[in-house]
């Protein structure tokens, strides 16, 4: 596994997160998510923990987050479970980074339904601002990954960063976004196809035409 | 073409708000109360009448699904409803229109399907890279119970029933409906042997039922319009309006709800502007989402779009997510994308899916570029027949049939590749 993340257990990682503890604000999600589950089930909450973990630590290094060691040794504590089962589960699944990101993760969908709408544009376009899959750029903003189906294929193709998405892309309205994020800006977010709202077909739906002004309520044609 | 007024969701494209005073004005929650009290049983028999296959891709009845839970649930092993919005199959993207733009019908439907089968809770399981459509979903379940429609006395039907959304966090594999019951357990994801099937060992060890989002989210309005409407629309067996999605090489990609059975090409040409360059230029479609095999244009021109219509050609309706590919496209890379998919989601927990999709991902990657022998085509047929079957969940035969299909119906395509690539490097020689 020759392109497995390299994952940092060193002494300062241990020195800079060793101390990780809940801001008083995510303490109290933290409780609200475990009473989702029943009594002695609140091993079932250990993804949406994990998950704000990795906030949290987005939130202090102006980044998406990653998930140290120690802090996974934090969430297994609080859920009273050992420290290899929280771990196993942060290897599992794919939104957990084991190792530290930009400020922007730029996730490329590159699946067949992508692929067919031109994501190689969408990856040549971040590849011209120097981006090389699965690094980050120098100056810490820009992290890309492919990744699978993100389940936007009527719009495709896609990326997703940080925590939107943005459709119907070229190489074009691509560039223009990672100009606009390096720039500090907030790019339109969704389809960046002018003649298209959400997942209907472009320049206006074939069907329900009623409702695009009015919230119809068609009852009283049943 | 099915009318306006017979679509279920009517704000899928969201040019409404989703919120609750909205979705109640279009006519969601609207006594629902009164559907509950028709009882437990009178409901599982209008969803059986109904026709109602599951629209995960599976298509099992829906109401023969629920009648295998417990009549009476013991106290200390109460039953649960399992919500499938782990949308994931590549092509498939209907479950995220509802849920960001009508998610008062996927909730209120949850309470009248675990009312049914006598479930103390609903658990909705979203994918983890579905944030905002998640954050909607939070905010519509705190609406109803606010508005007293959940909780306690839900809908003052006299029943208490709880609704939980819980985030995945990035796995195909979790759609599957063991994985998923593990992953809500707080574990990876990784299948259950079966059985015990979930309706008598599921989540926590208790029966339990999954359900794909949209079988969910159309209960209620059959339940208000009645079995026979719903099953006025499809063919015999194929029954229902149903959320079609239509990507690749299309003028006009969509999603859109229509009619069970309607043919492939009536689709493409009243919703998605036709094929791109015109149907001479149509080389194949995947009608279900990439675990189906793929349908070579002559054959899929005129078929129904519907569960046996689309077996008939070898193929399945899967999640009705149809993947349409013009004569532009290369074929071998398209199914080869498809089986690195596979690759990158296999669990890794039986051996010949961990081994099998990586090997065939190699293999496929060799025949894009004619980079073999033209025998390997037959081992790497016979090999996906070695995966397919072979596993305990159907990951493994997803990874082989897109395979199957490429080589049972553009096997020519493949020889040619791999001649001209011989005979390029004897030029070279």
């Amino acid at each position: 596994m020759a392109d497995a993340p390299q994952i940092p257990d060193e002494a300062e990682v241990r020195a800079r997160w060793g101390a990780f503890a809940w801001t008083p604000e995510n303490a109290e999600k933290a409780k609200a998510v475990i009473a989702r589950y029943p009594a002695g089930r609140q091993r079932s909450a250990v993804m949406p923990l994990l998950d704000l973990a990795q906030r949290q630590v987005g939130a202090e290094t102006q980044t998406q987050g990653w998930l140290p060691v120690p802090v996974i040794e934090y969430v297994a504590a609080e859920l009273d479970m050992p420290f290899i089962r929280a771990y196993e589960v942060a290897t599992f699944y794919t939104m957990y980074n084991l190792a530290p990101v930009g400020r922007y993760h730029v996730q490329v969908c590159g699946t067949t339904p992508c692929l067919l709408r031109g994501s190689d544009d969408v990856m040549a376009a971040c590849k011209n601002r120097s981006m090389v899959k699965g690094k980050t750029t120098p100056d810490g903003l820009f992290t890309l990954s492919e990744v699978e189906c993100m389940g936007n294929c009527a719009n495709a193709p896609m990326v997703q960063i940080n925590d939107d998405n943005y459709e119907d892309l070229d190489f074009d309205s691509m560039s223009r976004i990672l100009d606009d994020l390096a720039a500090g800006k907030q790019p339109k977010t969704g389809t960046q196809n002018p003649q298209r709202h959400m997942s209907e077909p472009e320049g206006g739906p074939t069907t329900l035409k009623a409702m695009v002004d009015a919230n119809h309520d068609y009852r009283s044609e049943w | 073409m099915l009318a306006d007024k017979d679509r279920i969701f009517t704000n899928v494209y969201g040019f409404q708000p989703w919120n609750l005073k909205a979705a109640q004005a279009r006519g969601d929650w609207d006594n629902t109360k009164d559907l509950m009290a028709r009882g437990q049983d009178a409901i599982i028999e209008e969803v059986k009448a109904s026709g109602l296959r599951g629209r995960g891709g599976a298509g099992f009845p829906t109401g023969l699904k629920w009648s295998f839970m417990p009549k009476e649930p013991r106290a200390d092993r109460p039953s649960f409803l399992v919500i499938n919005a782990d949308e994931s199959e590549p092509g498939s993207c209907k479950d995220r229109e509802i849920i960001r733009h009508d998610p008062h019908k996927l909730i209120e439907g949850a309470l009248i399907a675990g009312f049914a089968m006598r479930a103390r809770a609903a658990y909705i399981y979203i994918r983890g890279e579905f944030i905002r459509e998640a954050e909607t979903l939070f905010a519509a379940v705190q609406e109803a119970y606010d508005a007293g429609l959940l909780g306690k006395n839900a809908a003052k039907s006299g029943y208490d029933f709880d609704v939980f959304v819980h985030r995945g966090a990035g796995a195909y594999i979790c759609g599957e409906e063991t994985a998923m019951i593990e992953s809500l357990e707080g574990k990876k994801g990784q299948p259950r042997l079966k059985p015990p099937f979930p309706a008598g060992a599921g989540l926590y060890g208790c029966p339990t039922t999954v359900n794909n989002v949209e079988s969910i989210a159309v209960v209620p309005t059959i339940l208000r319009r009645g079995a026979p409407w719903f099953a006025s629309f499809g063919r015999e067996n194929n029954k229902g309006t149903k959320l079609f999605q239509i990507s690749g090489h299309v003028n006009k990609p969509c999603v859109v709800e229509e009619a069970m059975s309607i043919p492939f090409r009536e689709l493409i040409d009243k919703h998605c502007g036709g094929i791109r360059g015109g149907w001479d230029n149509l080389l194949a479609v995947i009608p279900g989402g990439s675990s189906v095999p793929l349908v070579p244009a002559a054959e899929i021109m005129d078929a129904p779009m519907d569960f046996d219509g689309l077996k008939a050609l070898g193929s399945g309706l899967g999640t009705a997510a149809a993947i349409v590919m013009d004569k532009s496209t290369d074929i071998v890379q398209a199914i080869s994308r498809i089986s690195y998919f596979y690759k990158h989601e296999s669990c890794g927990q039986c051996t010949p899916c961990r081994e099998g999709t990586g090997w065939m991902w190699r293999v496929m990657e060799r025949l894009r570029t004619g980079d073999a022998d033209i025998s390997e085509i037959d081992t790497l047929f016979d090999v996906t027949k070695q995966v397919e079957g072979h596993t305990i969940c159907a990951l493994g035969d997803a990874a082989a049939w897109p395979i199957q299909g490429l080589i049972r119906h553009f096997r020519p395509e493949l020889e040619r590749r791999i001649r001209e690539n011989g005979g390029v490097m004897e030029a070279a020689e």
